[in-house]
């Protein structure tokens, strides 16, 4: 075991050459792979934090004829006894109605909140840029783009009509951008009591909304709330259904990554086999005379083996390095105008360690076929032939 | 004398399709403790012997007995051990690792039979550099050395793990008549000191006048045999 160790680093050390450009084509190997893997999750996770990340994603509604939750205290109850694994609880009145400004008439969404459980959920503190949030009843926000198209500022009072005919005057307390121009054009955000006075909702709501600690399982917490809940007329949707082709093309694009990954690897392994098996070849003088003085075979296949295993350390090391390297660089490298970066990149640290690991594995699995050939070797063939 | 090495009817072929066979019905023994040279010309099958004697290689027909132990039927984790134990290879060629230094590629049998290093071991190792005169340049590499100090360095390894056989194949074939003058001399030291068998192939009939006894193989047989 000892001595196969010895014998290993001594032919590294001595085909020095040789084990740098291994070391070096492994490391690139791994370092291509967790760029790629790391740069693809990135992506995805960016992806799906500005698709859902600031909305609802299992969203509770009624079948009613109505479309209205009336007991929605005992809803948001039922829901919150979902924590952890459901995060943010927040009702919401939401009706269709018409601004009524200077020039002409702009179709929009009423959204009643309890402005602070939603905001939780729209981020709308954050996104708001002028004034502040409504306090009082019949005020409101209105979103940028609402107010470019309307010439609405902060501060102005603005007419709204309901579809029964109805209208309202509401102060118009803040503007906001939620980074999503469709909501920025049409949503008025109020506090619920002056929604459901203008949508004539009594103390009803239309919607209980919440986010889920894992996005990726909303469907299944869903389906449990969906048993849990009390009310037989209410229905459980969350994202990953209304979101089915966004969730196909995340999967092509994580298997594409994988085929890449694979591949990658494929070519360092196949790679780490051919060198190591010119290096039997090499050192079958050594191999010849070692058996001749009594080295097992398994012991002398074990020097093959451990020239794998080291090899497959050094180069993960510095593939996860020059990983690293390449990740930083592309953050600092590729940048938007205002110096973020392009994708931001996401470190796994489990998928990293993963990688690094299939490179040692896949080096071990290398190392086998000369092993094989170093264990078969008759120290006869090499005398004769010396 | 007990006989270290007994050969019965060993006969050999080599090759699969055509059969040709090297070795007739050779019957030999070798005392302890002698000096024995096998000589004849080239193609006689001299070096096939040896390596069988040595279980390199195995016969197609025949028993081979070291130490009164039947070999041509051990498995080869047996003939390794026994390979590492009893016999000292030397060959026209030295086939020292070159990775290593001269003391390593001596110690190198040691190693084999057992990694860790006692003191013991480390000071025969330096007595046996001093004995080949090596001790100037244990320290070099195996291939900064002349081609007279690597097959000393050879020899030196074939002694480390002092078996009671060494099998040595033309071990100065390919050095001057002065040299190989010396290395016969400490082989015969060795043989003295020690008490170990040694079996040399050689090509030099005054060598060979030299050793207690003179084996001489022809086309396959054992053509003389004259013991002094
Ligand atoms: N692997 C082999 N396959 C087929 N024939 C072989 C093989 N090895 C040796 N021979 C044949 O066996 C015969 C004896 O070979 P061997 O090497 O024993 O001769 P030798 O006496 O040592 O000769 P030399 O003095 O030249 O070393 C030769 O005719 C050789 O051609
Ligand atoms: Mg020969």
């Amino acid at each position: 075991m000892r001595l196969a160790l010895k014998i290993a680093l001594r032919f590294l050390k001595s085909g020095r050459g040789q084990t740098i450009l291994i070391v070096l084509g492994i490391s690139i190997g791994v370092s291509v792979q967790l760029f790629i893997g790391s740069l693809i999750q990135g992506l995805q996770i960016n992806l799906i934090d500005t698709t859902i990340g600031s909305s609802s994603q299992v969203t509770i509604t009624s079948t009613t004829d109505d479309k209205l939750i009336d007991n929605w205290d005992r809803i948001v109850y039922e829901a919150k006894m979902f924590e952890p694994e459901v995060t943010n609880v927040s009702v919401s009145a939401d009706g269709p109605a018409t601004l009524d400004y200077e020039a002409d008439t702009a179709p929009v969404l009423i959204r009643g909140f309890d402005i602070e459980e939603s905001n939780k959920i729209y981020n709308i503190e954050e996104g708001l840029y002028e004034g502040r949030l409504p306090g009082r009843k019949d005020e409101v926000l209105i979103g940028r783009e609402l107010a470019l198209i309307t010439g609405v500022s902060s501060g102005d009072r603005i007419l709204v009509l309901n579809p029964g005919g109805g209208s309202a005057r509401f102060d118009v307390t803040g503007l906001y951008d939620l980074q999503v121009s469709s909501i920025n054009e049409s949503w008025i955000i109020t506090n619920l009591q002056t929604a459901q006075d203008f949508l004539g909702m009594g103390n009803k709501v239309s919607s209980v909304e919440m986010q889920v600690s894992e996005v990726f399982d909303a469907d299944v917490i869903g389906n449990r709330i969906g048993y849990a809940v009390s009310d037989p007329n209410l229905k459980v949707d969350n994202w990953k259904d209304q979101n089915q082709s966004l969730l196909s093309g995340l999967n092509g694009q994580s298997v594409s990554s994988y085929m890449i990954q694979i591949f990658v690897l494929v070519a360092v392994l196949l790679g780490i086999s051919s060198v190591l098996a010119i290096s039997v070849v090499q050192k079958s003088k050594q191999l010849g005379i070692l058996k001749a003085m009594g080295i097992k075979d398994k012991e002398a296949s074990l020097i093959f083996v451990f020239q794998g295993l080291m090899l497959g350390i050094l180069g993960a090391i510095m593939g996860i390095a020059f990983g690293f390297g390449l990740l930083y660089s592309f953050t600092k490298f590729a940048v938007n105008p205002d110096g973020t970066p392009v994708v931001p990149v996401y470190i796994n640290y489990g998928f990293i360690a993963l990688s690094g690991m299939f490179a040692i594995v896949s080096a071990m699995i290398a190392s086998l076929i000369p092993a094989r050939i170093s264990s078969r070797l008759n120290p006869i063939e090499v005398i004769k032939n010396g | 004398m007990a006989d270290i090495v007994r050969l019965e009817n060993i006969d050999k072929f080599y090759g699969d399709k055509i059969r040709t066979q090297v070795l007739f019905d050779i019957n030999l023994s070798f005392e302890e403790n002698s000096f024995n040279s096998i000589i004849g010309q080239s193609g006689s099958g001299k070096s096939t012997l040896l390596n069988l004697v040595g279980t390199l290689d195995k016969p197609t027909d025949g028993r081979i007995f070291i130490n009164d132990q039947r070999t041509d039927t051990m498995n080869g984790i047996q003939l390794a051990e026994l390979r590492n134990r009893t016999m000292g290879f030397i060959f026209q060629f030295h086939y020292l690792l070159p990775e290593f230094t001269a003391k390593e590629n001596v110690l190198m049998p040691s190693r084999i039979m057992n990694y860790k290093l006692t003191p013991e071991v480390d000071q025969w190792a330096d007595e046996l550099l001093e004995l080949t005169g090596l001790s100037k340049v244990k320290n070099n590499m195996a291939n900064e050395m002349s081609g007279g100090q690597q097959q000393r360095t050879a020899i030196a390894r074939a002694l480390v793990n002092k078996p009671s056989i060494i099998l040595a194949d033309e071990p100065t074939g390919n050095l001057d008549s002065d040299t190989s003058e010396t290395i016969y001399k400490l082989l015969r030291d060795i043989n003295k000191e020690y008490g170990t068998t040694f079996i040399i192939i050689t090509h030099d009939q005054r060598i060979a006048e030299k050793t207690d006894r003179i084996i001489e193989l022809k086309d396959g047989r054992v053509d003389m045999d004259v013991r002094r």
